[in-house]
Formats: C-alpha cells, sequence, structure tokens
C-alpha cells in the first residue's frame, strides 16, 4: 500500500486544474504580449485566470502579480516593503522565529544591509500573538512578515489580528500564506493583508507558479528585470497555463474549503489520536489552531531520517524537520524554536493530508508508524540506556 | 531511494549484528544525541580474534548501515584486522556513500577501535596510544 502524506510538501494535481492546462498547451500557445489573436486569446485566459485568483482571495484583478512561486513571491514582497522603509529612513523589520527559509534568508540579506530584524518567539506551543506584534512595532518599523501557518508544525496564526494592528499602527503588513490557501479561509481584505504569498503547488495546482498579491498603493520593486509583463513588475513571458491551472485549482480549493476542512481535519485527528499512544513522543504544534492537514510528532530515542526511509519501505511517505538528507547536520531551526533539544528535534516526523487521503490509508500509517518507532527504538542505544535508567527521559 | 546505493539500503532494512553483547569484554561508542548519530559496537574477543560483534546505532539511514557493514567486516576476523578497518574500506564495502554521509563511515570505524581500546584497558594490555588518538580524544558522548 502506497500512501502519500507529505502535501504539505507538494501535492497531486487535481483534475480540474490539468483539465483547464491541456487546451491552454495545445491551442492557446500564444505569447500574451504579441499583438495577433493566439497571442491576445493568450492574454486573455490569463486575465480570466487573475480575476479568479482575485475573487478568491478578496483582492481586485490588478493587486495580483504572477510568480514563479512562494519563495519568489515572499523574495519580491520582502525586498520591495524594505526599498519602501528604507526611502523613509524606517530599517526596522518584525517577523517570527519559525518563518520558511524564502522569508528567514531574504531577511538575512536585508540585515547585511543595514536593517534590523527582530525574530518573535513562538514559543512552546508553537504560535505568536498580535499583541507581540504590536508590542515588537517602533516608530522605525517598514514591515512585518509573519507566515499564515506553518509549514512544519501546522500552527495557524492569528493573521486577521496580526493584521489590525499593522493597519492601526500604519506598518506594512506581509504574510507568506503558502501553506494556508486553499486549505483555510483567506481573505485579504477582511485581514488587512498589504502582501501575500502563495504557491499553486500546495493547493493541487501545478508546480513553478505562484503570485504576489501587493495592494493597491504598495510599489513593488523588481526582483526580475526585462520586460514589461506583470505591470512592468515581473519580466518573462507569462507561464500561462501554470496561470490558468493555478486558478482553477483554487477556485475549485475554495469552493471545497468548508467540506475539504471538516474532512481532511476529521482524518487529522483520527491520525493524531492513533499515534498518541505512542510512550515518550509529543505531537508539535498548537494544539487548538492546526492546519487541517497537518499531524508532527517527535519521537523520543531515534532519527528523523531513518523513520523516513523505513517507513518508505512500507510505503508511507512522510517528510521530517531533520535537515539530514539535505547535508546539514542542523535539525529543524522550526524545532529548536518551540524549544526542542537537539536530540528531540533529530527525531521528527510530519505527516500531511488532502481530500484524497482515506480513512484506510490514516489507519495503515497508524500501524506502520508504531512498527517502525518501535524497530528504530529496538536498534538505539540512547533508548537503551533511557529505558534502563542511566539516562533520564526527555519527553 | 536514489539518495543510496541497494547496498546500504540492504543494510538498512536487514541489519546484521543487531543488538548488545551481554559477555562482551569490549565496549565502544562514539558520536552524540546533539548531532543525531551515537554509534555502539560490542566485542567479544579471544585469542586476538573477533568472536562476535554486536551494534546499536541512534541515527541516519547510512549510520545504520555503516553499523552493520563495519560489524559484518570484522566478524571472526583477526583483532588485528579489524583495528586495521578504515572507514573507507566500510564506504566501498557499501558501494560508496554520499560526501556528507561520509562521517558514518566513520563513526563506524571509531566505534570499533574504542570497544577494541576499552578490551586492552580491562585486559590490562598494551596498546600504541598512536592507533588510538582520535578515538580517545573525538566524539565525547554528551
Amino acid at each position: 500500500m502506497q500512501v502519500y502524506l507529505d502535501n504539505a510538501s507538494t501535492t497531486k494535481m487535481s483534475k480540474a486544474a490539468i483539465a483547464a492546462m491541456t487546451p491552454v498547451f495545445e491551442e492557446v500557445y500564444g505569447n500574451p504580449s504579441s499583438l495577433h489573436t493566439m497571442g491576445q486569446r493568450a492574454k486573455e485566459v490569463l486575465e480570466e485566470a487573475r480575476a479568479t485568483v482575485a475573487k478568491c482571495l478578496g483582492a481586485n484583478a490588478n493587486e495580483i502579480y504572477f510568480t514563479s512561486g512562494g519563495s519568489e513571491a515572499d523574495n519580491q514582497a520582502i525586498v520591495s516593503a524594505g526599498k519602501i522603509g528604507a526611502r523613509k529612513g524606517k530599517k526596522h523589520i518584525i517577523t517570527t522565529a519559525f518563518e520558511h527559509h524564502a522569508v528567514l534568508h531574504t531577511l538575512k540579506k536585508l540585515e547585511q544591509e543595514g536593517f534590523e530584524v527582530e525574530y518573535l518567539p513562538v514559543g512552546r506551543a508553537g504560535n505568536i500573538t498580535a499583541k507581540q506584534v504590536e508590542a515588537a512595532i517602533r516608530e522605525d518599523t517598514c514591515l512585518v512578515t509573519t507566515m499564515i501557518a506553518n509549514n512544519e508544525i501546522g500552527s495557524i496564526l492569528p493573521i486577521a489580528e496580526i493584521g489590525k494592528v499593522c493597519r492601526e499602527k500604519k506598518v506594512l503588513f506581509h504574510t507568506d500564506a503558502v501553506q494556508g490557501v486553499g486549505h483555510i479561509p483567506v481573505n485579504v481584505d477582511e485581514m488587512n493583508i498589504d502582501m501575500l504569498s502563495l504557491s499553486a503547488h500546495k493547493f493541487h495546482g501545478p508546480k513553478g507558479v505562484g503570485v504576489l498579491y501587493a495592494k493597491k498603493g504598495v510599489v513593488l520593486s523588481n526582483i526580475i528585470e526585462g520586460g514589461a509583463q506583470e505591470r512592468g513588475k515581473r519580466a518573462g513571458t507569462e507561464n500561462v497555463a501554470g496561470v490558468v491551472g493555478l486558478a482553477a485549482a483554487l477556485k475549485e480549493a475554495t469552493e471545497g474549503l468548508e467540506v475539504n476542512m471538516k474532512k481532511i481535519s476529521a482524518l487529522r485527528d483520527r491520525l493524531i489520536a492513533g499515534l498518541l499512544p505512542i510512550p515518550h513522543s509529543v505531537l508539535n504544534g498548537d494544539k487548538n489552531s492546526r492546519l487541517p492537514g497537518n499531524v508532527h510528532f517527535c519521537f523520543e530515542g531515534i532519527e528523523g531520517e531513518s523513520l523516513l526511509l523505513l517507513l518508505d519501505e512500507y510505503g508511507v511517505e512522510g517528510s521530517s524537520g531533520s535537515a539530514c538528507t539535505s547535508g546539514s547536520l542542523d535539525p529543524s531551526h522550526v524545532l529548536l524554536a518551540i524549544g526542542h533539544p537537539h536530540e528531540i528535534a533529530h527525531g521528527s516526523l510530519r505527516l500531511t493530508l488532502s481530500e484524497y487521503t482515506t480513512e484506510k490509508e490514516i489507519d495503515y500509517a497508524i500501524e506502520v508508524v508504531r512498527n517502525v518507532v518501535e524497530r528504530l527504538r529496538a536498534m538505539s542505544p540512547i533508548w537503551r540506556d533511557k529505558v534502563s535508567g542511566k539516562k533520564p527521559f526527555i519527553l | 531511494m536514489a539518495l543510496y546505493s541497494e547496498k546500504v539500503m540492504d543494510h538498512f532494512r536487514n541489519p546484521r549484528n543487531v543488538g548488545i553483547l551481554e559477555d562482551a569484554n569490549g565496549i565502544g561508542e562514539v558520536g552524540n544525541a546533539k548531532c543525531g548519530d551515537i554509534m555502539k559496537i560490542y566485542l567479544k574477543i579471544e585469542d586476538d580474534i573477533v568472536k562476535d560483534v554486536r551494534f546499536e546505532t541512534f541515527g541516519c539511514g547510512s549510520a545504520i548501515a555503516s553499523s552493520s557493514m563495519a560489524t559484518e567486516m570484522i566478524k571472526g576476523k583477526p583483532l588485528k584486522d579489524a583495528l586495521a578497518l578504515t572507514n573507507k574500506a566500510v564506504a566501498e564495502a557499501l558501494d560508496g556513500l554520499p560526501a556528507h554521509k561520509m562521517h558514518c563511515s566513520v563513526l563506524a570505524e571509531e566505534a570499533i577501535k574504542r570497544a577494541i581500546l576499552d578490551y586492552y584497558k580491562r585486559k590490562g594490555l598494551p596498546y600504541d596510544e598512536e592507533t588510538f588518538r582520535e578515538a580517545e580524544c573525538c566524539h565525547e558522548t554528551e
């Protein structure tokens, strides 16, 4: 049995998205910048897609900029806000300790350029409050950037409240909404969001295409220079088919949001309930405000990569907070941010669901995870030391 | 998975010589939990022969595979051969390891050296300090 539980990494494309894209490849292959009929037809489908996306987000079509994905949108939003701030002598930015690297690494670059970045602590529960943001805002704050939901531990942040605070204090507010859009209600107008990043492949759309929403009046700086596409803010011939796929997937996800949230949350809770009995383990992330599809555990005494590899042997495809496979020995910055010691952070497992996940798959995954954790613990010297009382249990 | 060779995956899936030896007369542990790798080797040495060997490992797939392969390579062999086992030989026997995983084979070599050193010390036997320089100073367990 193959059980794909890595939907926070990427998702299977929906039939609706594929069906929307196919004719674009075959019949509407023009360049939207061309004057001839084929070009103008491509321009039409591009603008239709823009209108669809705007409607789903509560935005206006002229506030939607298509990008190559969430990372590019994050980069452009933060760099733009930095430039706007610097012109006014404001070089203080507020963010959280557990942002995605697309945000953190862009902020690191700004720090090298003389910006001061404040990383709000997320605590053991793995969340922040609007009060924390309010207390951190200064006269020279030019940007607050917080994710809408954490990609590893699934906590949903109080974005509407943070947006309200930022609006009151007249500070630009960007949210990396890559994990939220299509999964939880997102409305840029109601939530007072000035800039938002999203990525199509997180909600059953194609890879390599995303959106930067920038509220009217927010002046964007270019990351990619060239032609005048995207109202001069993002050069390069538009990924028309990708954009159409993004819009179709977003429309479908938005329309099915309520039903899917209910269905996926129930499966998530079944999976959590099935894994909680594993001794010396912990469920990470906000217990109350959690993405419908996110389950994230740390298991004491074992290491994440071997856990993933062995799960894969049984067909269960998950992911880990561990950066082990990426060549670094440092465990996840998110798990360190919520206060886990390195040893615990190494033993992490993230299982993320979608509307295609079935109850049968969840029950199988529970059984496999339980067995695999037990098997790895049985060969772990650190586990033996804990069981024999030579070393204390942490969890 | 393409990350690892079929040999690595075989030793990871079906690790040889897992567990402990109640009557071990040489035990070596290297690595630390902070880095996500701990390897422990149990040796039963008789007449300068590695009569039996077991391992326990907390770590990634290649750490488990490296321990398994290393124990296979020294089992039943003269002590001097076990002492001469290099991390390179372990990695080669596994049909190679990704560059950032080579330290797993180093851990295996050092865990064996440490277990042999433990044996020498228990027996009060003389040993060449230079041989165990690495095993003595590196990878202090927390």
